[in-house]
């Protein structure tokens, strides 16, 4: 089953904790206004959403 | 996770260096103004927040603080603080602070009211910082760096405590400039 980053971006202070946290460049501040998860190269691995400051990302079970 | 570093992940020593030349030299608060400028450059010309992203020295010195020397209990925010309400509202406070302490520069400049020698904590404590200034620039240059010093020091004690209560970077979900910059980011990427 594969794990993927989901963010909620209303919510999301587009601060870039989570690309740094990232160890596979998945996650990125889509111009300056939220988070965004690039599917392809996300392994669900949740460390973005562990130091998330915000708590606005959660990792989903996504049904291949 | 062995990233390779950057000369800007090194900003946080720059951070520390304002705060204490601050204890120093209050003159030296003015380079304070970068970190309120550069930011809003980013925004308005790039329409991005790359300071934030990567060269806020602040928000490395309270990952450091926070993960490093493990003084953040890693909890997440309460609600209300992660809420638009809140966000825009402190952002809107602060501003008017931002205000008032341009407006008491005004009055020294304008001769209405002497120099305070002070740094002011959280907006009501005023504490006595006299042995920072021995004059050399006009008052109001003066008065405008205490005022300056004062709305840093007061942020990073903010940035401070909710990092010992929530997650090392919990101040960056309701500082001012991080909400101001995503809201011209929003506004210039509106269709």
């Amino acid at each position: 089953m594969k794990r993927l980053a989901v963010v909620d971006i209303d919510l999301c202070v587009s601060c870039g904790a989570c690309a740094k946290a990232c160890p596979r460049g998945a996650i990125g501040v889509y111009k300056g206004m939220y988070a965004k998860v690039d599917a392809a190269k996300c392994i669900g691995c949740g460390l973005c959403a562990r130091t998330c400051p915000a708590s606005v990302i959660t990792v989903v079970n996504m049904d291949e | 996770m062995n990233k390779q570093k950057h000369w800007y992940d090194y900003l946080w020593i720059v951070s520390l260096l304002y705060l204490a030349l601050g204890f120093v030299n209050i003159l030296c608060a003015w380079i304070g103004l970068l970190c309120f400028f550069i930011p809003l450059l980013f925004a308005i010309i790039g329409g991005n927040k790359l300071y934030c992203n990567r060269y806020c020295g602040r928000s490395q010195l309270f990952d450091i603080l926070g993960k490093k020397f493990k003084l953040s209990p890693d909890k997440p925010v309460p609600n209300f603080l992660r809420s638009h309400a809140f966000r825009y509202g402190f952002l809107a406070f602060f501003m008017l602070m931002f205000l008032n302490m341009l407006f008491t520069t005004y009055l020294v400049f304008s001769g209405s009211a002497g120099l305070t020698q002070a740094v002011t904590l959280l907006w009501t404590l005023q504490l006595p910082w006299h042995w920072a200034y021995s004059g050399g620039v006009p008052e109001w240059a003066a008065q405008f760096a205490f005022g300056f010093y004062s709305i840093m020091l007061t942020s990073t004690i903010l940035g401070v405590i909710t990092l010992l209560l929530y997650k090392p970077r919990a101040w960056c979900v309701y500082c001012p400039m991080g909400s101001m910059t995503q809201l011209i980011c929003k506004w210039k990427h509106k269709n």
